[in-house]
């Protein structure tokens, strides 16, 4: 009931991992399909201007751009950036500089790696060539990087290309993972080391002194800090539930279940959780349940009947 | 265009931005900031026609944490409500917009980030082109390390003035008793050459909040409102390799387009993260030695993600507000290399 000084703060990581399957314009799968064959395609606005790397509509005009050309894997760097110390996923894990090329025959910039020794060994209007990866798949990290390259520019206009491939990639898959440190902040973090006790405890709010289990910080009705500490439970009744026919994947849970709406003794609204210890038909509202906590007792498992009397629905029809 | 209706920022608040916030949640970290814009001009949430926040779930990697802090807010009764993914600055955009039509003579504009828990160099290279660029992990130092050589290049500026740049605005920052880094500093090794520490903004944790409210509204509210005269945002191409990176015509075209260019102003807050954009930004708007530019310190003292250009606009407001200014420009941008760019002019009445 009385404030507590600041708990010890809660770590855990987080990683948030995603693979975007994309699929591609005609543009951009002639352009990626031609990575892997060694070949780098622009593509020609209205204005003659070659886009490399080409995109399906004209930055400019928004006009559908369709007139590929095929532009040298040569070119010169536009503007760069040493890069000391390589991050996850770049293309090289030794320094190298970040570039803005200018493929001969182009004329707009590509942004990749140029691999180079240090900073001294590279400048603005350098001449680089493509370094193919020696695995390709239609993709922009076909180009390994760059790498200089003692070579003149070629002369001339850029060829049409017809764009067509054997096999053409249709979509690329681009994986994605970011790590975090996760913190819950304070209201969360009393929440969970109560738990860990055994103890389910809520806060409440102070203007409209409504309990809210679990606390998040703030009431949302009254926008105001939760503050005071209210241990509920741990008996409570069933509001409402459901019955789960499909099975979760990983969750080594046989259905048919019950999930259900508790309000745990003291509480100003419903948690959620799983009924057990007794047949899912025989669940009903009103039902008084007890958690019966995890193997390690970090957090309730599920929750059983306690064998008393049903609550009257009039003690919780307001926590529906 | 000019407004046929006016529309004023009548109060501002910040968190003192700090590097790490891990014994807050979001609404945690917010929910202060509310209270003390709300008590600034004695409303309440329900005294409020419209509320817009501002904010990303990739930087704390929580889903949906724009409905967590509206917990802060108190939603209930049901409140007029929106949202958007990106700088509160374009939060603001919407409600200045939402009290143009009338619908609304006061609005809550909010926004917050976390970048702590993650890695945000690496967090930003997800909203770049996701077939050619993104891929390549390319972060955020590095592709404004791109843009700053680019100008060293152009002949535009030098490391050396760069580093005179980061020192100025840490030291203006001293007067800023939210700022996350004040006073001058050396500025370190190369994170991504030209651009070294100090070119680079803090990395933090903050929120941001202001309140508009319109005509009559406002002047009750405020002592001396901040009206809006003109806001306008604009974005360039996407692909880095299609933009002149040493000049930022979208930020101009904004700026033209909220009137900027009309009269002088005397005060800028320029959202530019890295200290070469603080010179793109100055050369693109052609802001004279006149004119005060990031008085309170600007990204270069503390970058809350998310809120910083919302605070370009806070600042430049308060500034009117206690007089320091007469005609301010705000700008806010999002993106890589000042790829969006919005401008807002503000103004005080006659003394």
């Amino acid at each position: 009931m009385t404030p507590t000084p600041p708990p010890e703060i809660l770590r855990a990581p987080l990683v948030v991992e995603f693979p975007f399957t994309r699929s591609l314009g005609p543009v951009q799968s002639a352009f990626l399909t031609g990575l892997r064959e060694r070949t780098v395609l622009g593509v020609r606005t209205e204005g003659g201007r070659v886009l490399v790397p080409p995109v399906e509509y004209d930055p400019e005009t928004a006009a559908e751009l369709r007139e590929l050309v095929e532009v040298a894997a040569t070119g010169t760097v536009t503007t760069w950036a040493w890069n000391p110390e390589p991050r996850s996923g770049q293309p090289l894990d030794t320094p190298f500089a970040w570039a803005l090329v200018r493929l001969d025959g182009a004329d707009t910039a590509l942004l990749h790696a140029l691999d180079a020794p240090g900073p001294d060994a590279v400048r603005t209007g350098m001449r680089v060539r493509v370094r193919w990866a020696a695995e390709r798949a239609g993709a922009i990290t076909d180009i390994a990087c760059f790498e200089p390259y003692g070579g003149d520019a070629e002369g001339g206009e850029p060829a049409p290309h017809s764009g067509e491939f054997d096999d053409p990639v249709t979509g690329i898959v681009a994986p994605a993972r970011l790590d975090y440190t996760y913190s819950p902040g304070r209201a969360q973090t009393r929440y969970l080391q109560a738990l860990s006790e055994r103890r389910t405890v809520g806060e409440r709010c102070p203007s409209c002194a409504k309990v809210y289990v679990p606390p998040r910080g703030a009431c949302p009705t009254c926008g105001i800090a939760t503050t005071d500490r209210v241990e509920v439970g741990p008996r409570g009744t069933v509001t409402t539930f459901c019955i789960v026919n499909i099975k979760a994947k990983n969750l080594d849970i046989e259905v048919p279940y019950v999930y259900a709406h508790i309000a745990l003794d003291g509480a100003g609204l419903a948690l959620h959780g799983r009924i057990g210890g007794i047949p899912y038909d025989q669940v009903r509202m009103g039902l008084r349940v007890e958690p019966v906590w995890s193997g390690d007792g970090r957090y309730p498992d599920h929750y059983r009947p306690t064998g008393e009397p049903d609550a009257d629905y009039d003690t919780y029809k307001e926590l529906l | 265009m000019k407004p046929d209706r006016e529309v004023a920022i009548v109060a501002f608040a910040q968190s003192d931005h700090r590097r790490r916030t891990d014994d807050l949640s979001e609404v945690e970290m917010l929910m202060p900031v509310l209270h003390e814009v709300l008590r600034r001009t004695g409303l309440k949430t329900s005294d409020i026609g419209f509320t817009c926040s501002g904010s990303s779930d990739y930087l704390a990697g929580r889903a949906f944490s724009f409905t967590m802090a509206l917990d802060g807010v108190g939603a209930w009764p049901p409140i007029s409500e929106s949202h958007v993914e990106t700088d509160g600055a374009w939060a603001l955009y919407e409600a200045w917009v939402k009290l143009l039509t009338g619908e609304a003579d006061t609005a809550l504009v909010y926004s917050y980030g976390k970048s702590s828990p993650g890695s945000v160099r690496d967090v930003l290279t997800r909203q770049l082109d996701p077939y050619y660029v993104a891929p390549l992990w390319p972060d955020s130092v590095a592709l404004a390390a791109l843009q700053a050589r680019a100008l060293i290049d152009a002949g535009a500026t030098d490391e050396a003035a760069l580093a005179d740049l980061a020192a100025r605005r840490r030291t203006d920052a001293a007067a800023n008793p939210h700022a996350q880094v004040t006073g001058a500093r050396p500025q370190g090794d190369h994170v991504v050459a030209p651009l070294r520490t100090g070119d680079c903004p803090p990395i933090g944790d903050g929120a941001a909040a202001v309140i508009l409210a319109a005509g009559d509204r406002a002047r009750e509210l405020c002592g001396r409102p901040a009206w809006i005269r003109g806001m306008d945002h604009r974005i360039e191409a996407h692909s880095l390799g299609v933009r002149d990176l040493t000049d930022s015509p979208s930020a101009r075209l904004a700026a033209e387009r909220a009137g900027a260019f009309e009269r002088p102003v005397d005060t800028a807050e320029l959202h530019a993260p890295f200290t070469s954009q603080e010179v793109v930004l100055t050369r693109a708007l052609g802001l004279g030695d006149g004119v005060r530019i990031n008085p309170s310190g600007g990204a270069l003292a503390a970058n809350p993600m998310m809120a910083a250009g919302l605070i370009r606009l806070g600042e430049a407001a308060a500034a009117v507000h206690r007089g320091d200014s007469d005609r301010a420009l705000a700008h806010a941008t999002s993106g890589p290399c000042l790829q969006q760019n919005l401008v807002a002019v503000l103004e005080g009445d006659p003394r």
